[in-house]
Formats: structure tokens, C-alpha cells, sequence
């Protein structure tokens, strides 16, 4: 291929074969194209850059083999020295192509990596292109997902904050990669939740589910609201009090939401539930849970509250020791039981004033009472 | 009767005679006597035969019970003797076993003695074991399985690295908005000249004020000022293509010092230079930082397994998104409730102790109400294994 004004037609015509289908993108690299790419990206014109770099953005989505075949010519080096430069357009092909390169496998994410686009890669998150923006947090995404020293890379980088920045800034679906990139790095390891919940995650990702008209979205948020949650008490203490569990009961109960929401909502609410302690924020499900989830918080509950004096005061004054009389469950059961443990915690006649119709039964008594006639 | 006859001594004289007549007639008198008696003992004799055995059987009522008093005091005599005999062996029979016993006792007692020595010391030991244990288990989760202080620093460097990655990025934006601005000033500003090149025609001359330069106005028009400073444009001349060279610095506007998190400061170079050979940097961190390396058996929580089940089960609540669990295909069809009979539904069924359970339980005994859990502790068979100092056994 001559490298002219001309090469611009011919690299067009490439990356449409490779953006359709594996086998020709194969055909492209077989040509020995890459290296020629690679070139190209060098050269001074900008939109000759832009279609290389989205050249070899679209023949590395393929396989790992490709993007293999891609980093092997050399072309992170140089994709990761272009971040700078100014123009939007090819920050967005470049960042594209990066992050296809980088999401096959480990050993690739790792060669990404060290060609050290942290933390310039971060720049990009303030841009004020919508997609620049979005293609960097997909690059950002793709890295963290692999292995949890990526993503502690990543957090010791800073890159928490920047993408929860820019998840702040943005919105609709150019939000959705950073979502997801919080939702992976939580998932790794208790250590790195507790580092995104230090960076004042749960209060963006809280805005977004109950924000974001999109159900596809409030999914993603809920899924990283319940790898955040996961771990420990002290997590699930930290999603609760930004009262997001009302939020993603809601979302699991109401029949607009699609089933994805719905099976990702539940899995939080069940994950960010095994381990949430903080009881005023599971009181809310004592009235409108279904029993499935109804019968976890009350063992929440019957876990607390026999070690707990202030938070048995608080229980009984808020009621929930009324609606937990009205909950009926059959006897021998796992229900029974916690109910059984949280009315041990208690003196009985305080029990039995809660019991349902025992205004009745003072009344009987009432009425079946002979005062003395002296 | 007079059988023995006296033999007559040798007669010697006549007056022998009268001797001999009179020893003969008191022989005979004697004979008449003892005849006499004789008739009447015999006439008596069957008198004192009747008298004999009268006076017998008159004795005879009273020989029996007299026979059998005398049985009976000699019973009781005899009994007593052997009674006081008896005693006599029970008295020394019990010394025997006293001594016996106690001889026994003394050997138990020792015997217990040893025990309760032995348990004593066995329980110090233990407890010591547990004061060791619990000290080490503390220190162990404290520094290398859950390090508090750790984690509180690495969150506080995380927050710190934070601020400062928000802090940079918030110039970076503000030096990008500054130099956008300016760069849009810049252009309008070419664009106008350019334009002003162009309309250069339009200036005011002295005789014909110029279309900015109304004579109605009091200022002239800015565009004015502008035409009056262009320069003519001349059509011929040709744009000159301008290399686009991009270079790093030209748009590394942003030079503030904190741009991007630099690496730390470097140290002066007059320090003074430590003396003496030191050993290998690499090989000192090595040995300094050396990670703990647990045996099997101390890695793992003794119910490791039940843990790890539970984990396994709470993680498949999770994944699960129906609770209920599928029934088999094959079992579809076999969904009917099955009805006990009323030979077994009754109340009054058989005992279950001698069928379902056989030792009786007492639960007032009972340490907890939980049942012992089994656990069963790996052992380490193979932790030393290419660690010891030792090369015995090595294949040479």
C-alpha cells in the first residue's frame, strides 16, 4: 500500500471489511496490513490517523489473537503517546482501540497497561466530548475487570475518583461504562469496595439508579450497588444509609420494570441483605418485602437485636415489633424461628400487647368483669 | 448255799466238838436265816418284782421329758459355745480384712493421687498451651490476616491519591477551558483580520467617508480602526501548507507542578555516605519482609468445611434468581400429598425409645443445647517437606 492522500479511500474500504466480519479482518492482517497501520498512525494528517487508529480498533474486537497480532507491531506505544493530542475525534478512535485491544485477556490488559497510559488516560475522563469521555471509562472498564491487582492499579492511580467524577458529569448511556467499571472493581476484593466507598461512590451510584430513565442503566447500578455491598456489615452499613435498598425494592416489585432490572435488583437486594446490619434501614422491608426476602431481614433482625438495647428500644418504638405480631408463619419453620428470638428479646407483656386483637381481649375482659358492689 | 463249806480245821480236841457242834448249829442257824430271808425275799420277790416295775414305768412318764430337758440344756449349751466361737472367728476375720483393705485402699489412693497429679499438671499445661496459642492467633490475624491499621492507611493513601488525581484533573479542565476560550478568541480574531484584509476597500478616504465611517456617527465604527491597521490582500499569493507537527510540549499547556502526581522527591546528594559492606538490598528485604508461611492446619479455621459450605449455599442464594428449586422431570407426575394411615396417624403410636433411640437422655445433664460438632483437623504430614536444614534421605 502506498502511503498518499489516496491511502485514506483504501484504509476506509479496510476497515469496513473488518468491521463486519472476523474472517476478513483476518484476510486484512494476513495482508500484513498491521505493521503498515501502525505507520500510518504515525504520520502527520490527522483523519488519516483517526481511520488507522479505528482500523486497528475494529480488526482487534475480533480475538484475542488479533489484538495479540496488533500489540505485537507495536501499536500501544504509540496509541498510548496519541492520548494528548487535542483533537476529539481521534482521542476517541485511539481510546476505542485501546480498550478492544485490552479486553480479551489478562496478559493484553497487562501490556496495555504498562504502556503507561495511567494516569494520562484520566485527562481524558474531563474531556468535553461525550464519547472521549466514554471510550476512556470503557478503556478503564476493561482493565479493571480482569484481575484484582488491576483494578488496585487502578485505585492507587486515582482512577476511582476520576470516573466517579465523571459519572457525575455525564448522562444516559456515556454514565453506563463507568458504572460497570465501579461494579467490577468492588467485586474484586472487600479492600478495593471499601476503597470506592471511601471515594464517595454509593452517593453517585445511588443518583443514577433512581436518575436514569433507562432500565438497562438502573440495572448496571444496581448490580455494582450489590458487588459493593457483598462483603462485610460495614459495606452493606454503607450502601443502606444512602437509603438505596427502598429504591432497589421498588425497582424489584414494580411489573414496568424489564426482567433484567428485576433479576439484578433482587440479587443486590439478597446480597447487599445477608450482610447489612444497620437496622434502620432494613425497617422499610418489614412492611412491603415479599416473604422470601421478608424472612431474611427478620433473621437480620434476630441477629441484632438480642445483642442490642438501643436498637431494641428503637424497633419496638418504630413499630416494627407490631408488624413483626402480624407476620404469619407457619410453626417449626426458619421464620418462626427468628420471630420466636426477637420475642424472647422482649418481656411478654409487651409481646402480648403487640399481638394482634388484644385490644379485643382487653375488651372482652372489659365486659366480662363484675365490679365489686359493696 | 453254804457252798463253801468251811473247811473243818483239823480236829483236835474234844472240846472241838462243842466248837464244831456249835459252829454247826450256827451254820444252821444261819442256813434257817438265810432260807428264811430267802422264802421271804422270794415271797417278796414277785411283790418287789410288781413294785420294780411299777415304780420304772411311773419313772418312765417323766424319764422322757426329764431326757429331753436334759437334750435341750445341752443343745443350748452347745449352741452357745459354738456361737461364742463364731464371734470369736468374726472378730478376727474382720481384723484380717481391715488390714487387707486398708492395704488396698492405700494402693487406690496412691493410684488416684498420680492421676490427679497428672491431670493437674496436664491442665497447666493446656492452659499455657491456650495463653501461647491465643497470643500467637491474635497476633497472627492482627498483622497478616486482617492488618487494621493497614488497611486504614492504605484508604487513607487511596483518599489522599484521590483528592489529589480530582484536584489536577479540575486545573486540567480549567486549563482546558481557558485555552479553548483562547483559542476561539485567537480565531475570531484571525477571522476578523482576514475579513478586514479582504474589505479593504472600504476605508474611509479623505474626501469619501467610508461606509463605517458614517458622518452621522460620533466614533467611527471599530471596523474602521480595523481597515485602517490590514494590510491589502493580494490574490496571487498561495497558501502555504503548514505542517501539522504535533509534539507533546505544544499542548502541554498545563505546566502547573501538579499537573500529574509526580514520584517522589529525590534525596540531596551531599548526603553522607553510610559506611561499611553491606549485604544485598534485595536479599535484606527478602528476609525482612518474608510473608508468614502457615502450615496447613494452622491456615485454615478447623470447620473450614462447614464454612465453606455455608459460603457455597449463601452464594447460591445469591446467584439464584427463583428461590424455589426445580423438581426433577421424572418426579413431575408424582405430585400427590400422601396420607398417613390412621393406624400411624393417631396419636397414641409406639414408644420411640427401644425403637428409635436406645439410651436414655437426660437433658438437665446437657453442657449446651447444641449438638457436638464434628470437625475433623488436617494433619501436616508434608509441611516440612523441602524446608528442614537436612539432606538425609536425598538421592545421590
Amino acid at each position: 500500500m502506498v502511503i498518499c492522500g489516496s491511502v485514506r479511500e483504501s484504509m476506509n474500504t479496510m476497515r469496513i471489511e473488518s468491521v463486519t466480519v472476523p474472517e476478513l479482518s483476518q484476510a486484512v492482517v494476513d495482508a500484513g496490513a498491521v505493521p503498515l497501520l501502525v505507520l500510518c498512525i504515525q504520520e502527520p494528517e490527522i483523519a488519516l490517523r483517526r481511520i488507522a487508529a479505528s482500523a486497528l480498533s475494529d480488526i482487534s474486537k475480533h480475538s484475542p489473537e488479533l489484538a495479540q497480532t496488533v500489540v505485537d507491531a507495536g501499536a500501544t506505544a504509540h496509541l498510548a503517546q496519541m492520548i494528548l493530542n487535542p483533537d476529539a475525534k481521534l482521542k476517541r478512535q485511539i481510546l476505542s482501540a485501546l480498550s478492544q485491544i485490552a479486553k480479551h485477556s489478562i496478559d493484553l490488559a497487562e501490556m496495555v497497561v504498562e504502556a503507561e497510559i495511567f494516569p494520562l488516560v484520566l485527562t481524558c475522563l474531563k474531556d468535553k466530548d461525550e464519547y472521549v469521555k466514554k471510550n476512556a471509562s470503557t478503556l478503564i472498564r476493561e482493565i479493571a475487570k480482569h484481575t484484582p491487582e488491576l483494578s488496585q492499579l487502578i485505585v492507587n492511580a486515582g482512577g476511582v475518583a476520576a470516573v466517579i467524577d465523571c459519572i457525575g458529569s455525564c448522562k444516559g448511556n456515556i454514565r453506563l461504562p463507568g458504572i460497570m467499571m465501579l461494579g467490577y472493581v468492588a467485586a474484586h476484593s472487600a479492600n478495593l469496595a471499601m476503597a470506592v466507598i471511601i471515594s464517595k461512590g454509593v452517593p453517585q451510584l445511588s443518583v443514577c439508579l433512581s436518575e436514569e430513565p433507562e432500565d438497562h442503566i438502573k440495572a448496571a447500578a444496581a448490580w455494582a450497588l450489590g458487588q459493593i455491598g457483598k462483603h462485610t456489615p460495614e459495606h452493606a452499613r454503607a450502601v443502606a444509609v444512602t437509603n438505596t435498598l427502598p429504591v432497589l425494592l421498588s425497582l424489584y416489585m414494580s411489573t414496568e420494570s424489564s426482567e433484567d432490572l428485576q433479576v439484578k435488583s433482587k440479587k443486590a437486594i439478597k446480597s447487599i441483605l445477608q450482610k447489612c446490619t444497620y437496622l434502620p434501614a432494613l425497617e422499610p422491608f418489614l412492611y412491603d418485602a415479599p416473604p422470601n426476602i421478608l424472612k431474611h431481614v427478620i433473621g437480620q433482625f434476630s441477629k441484632v437485636l438480642p445483642h442490642d438495647s438501643k436498637a431494641r428500644r428503637l424497633f419496638v418504638t418504630s413499630g416494627g415489633l407490631k408488624k413483626l405480631q402480624e407476620i404469619k408463619a407457619e410453626p417449626g419453620s426458619l421464620l418462626q424461628e427468628y420471630i420466636n428470638i426477637i420475642n424472647n428479646c422482649y418481656p411478654e407483656e409487651i409481646v402480648r400487647y403487640y399481638s394482634p386483637g388484644y385490644s379485643e381481649t382487653l375488651l372482652q375482659r372489659v365486659d366480662s368483669y363484675q365490679p365489686l358492689t359493696n | 448255799m453254804l457252798g463253801a463249806t468251811i473247811s473243818s480245821p483239823p480236829p483236835t480236841a474234844f472240846f472241838s466238838y462243842n466248837l464244831l457242834f456249835a459252829l454247826l448249829e450256827e451254820i444252821e442257824t444261819r442256813r434257817a436265816e438265810a432260807m428264811a430271808t430267802l422264802a421271804r425275799l422270794q415271797a417278796r420277790s414277785t411283790i418287789l418284782g410288781h413294785q420294780y416295775y411299777f415304780r420304772n414305768s411311773v419313772v418312765d412318764v417323766f424319764r422322757k421329758k426329764e431326757n429331753d430337758a436334759a437334750v435341750k440344756i445341752q443343745s443350748w449349751f452347745r449352741g452357745c459355745q459354738v456361737r461364742a466361737y463364731i464371734r470369736y472367728l468374726h472378730r478376727v476375720a474382720i481384723i484380717i480384712q481391715k488390714w487387707w483393705r486398708s492395704y488396698l485402699g492405700r494402693q487406690h489412693y496412691q493410684l488416684i493421687v498420680k492421676l490427679a497429679y497428672y491431670a493437674m499438671k496436664m491442665n497447666l499445661y493446656n492452659a499455657m498451651a491456650v495463653r501461647i496459642q491465643r497470643r500467637w492467633r491474635g497476633y497472627k490475624v492482627r498483622k497478616y490476616c486482617f492488618n487494621y491499621y493497614y488497611l486504614k492507611e492504605y484508604l487513607r493513601a487511596v483518599s489522599e491519591a484521590n483528592d489529589a488525581i480530582r484536584e489536577a484533573l479540575d486545573e486540567f479542565a480549567d486549563m482546558q477551558e481557558r485555552e479553548e476560550k483562547k483559542a476561539t478568541l485567537e480565531r475570531e480574531e484571525k477571522k476578523r483580520d482576514y475579513q478586514a484584509r479582504k474589505m479593504h476597500y472600504l476605508l474611509s478616504t479623505k474626501q469619501i467617508p467610508g461606509v463605517y465611517n458614517s458622518p452621522f456617527r460620533k466614533d467611527p465604527d471599530p471596523w474602521e480602526l480595523r481597515l485602517q491597521k490590514a494590510k491589502p490582500l493580494t490574490r496571487q499569493r498561495s497558501r502555504v501548507k503548514q505542517q501539522h507537527s504535533v509534539s507533546l510540549s505544544d499542548w502541554l499547556a498545563c505546566t502547573s507542578a501538579r499537573s500529574f502526581p509526580q514520584s517522589e522527591v529525590l534525596p540531596p546528594i551531599d548526603r553522607k555516605q553510610c559506611q561499611g559492606p553491606f549485604r544485598d538490598i534485595a536479599e535484606v528485604l527478602e528476609q525482612r519482609y518474608r510473608p508468614l508461611e502457615p502450615t496447613l492446619r494452622v491456615a485454615e479455621p478447623i470447620n473450614e468445611l462447614k464454612e465453606a459450605r455455608e459460603e457455597f449455599r449463601r452464594q447460591e442464594w445469591m446467584r439464584n434468581v427463583n428461590d424455589k428449586m426445580f423438581l426433577p422431570f421424572s418426579s413431575y407426575h408424582k405430585n400427590k400429598k400422601y396420607i398417613p394411615s390412621m393406624h400411624s396417624s393417631s396419636k397414641y403410636g409406639p414408644d420411640s425409645y427401644g425403637c428409635q433411640h436406645f439410651r436414655d437422655e437426660n437433658p438437665k445433664k446437657w453442657i449446651c443445647d447444641k449438638n457436638f460438632q464434628t470437625v475433623l483437623p488436617s494433619f501436616d504430614l508434608f509441611s516440612k517437606y523441602g524446608k528442614s536444614y537436612s539432606k538425609a534421605g536425598q538421592i545421590v
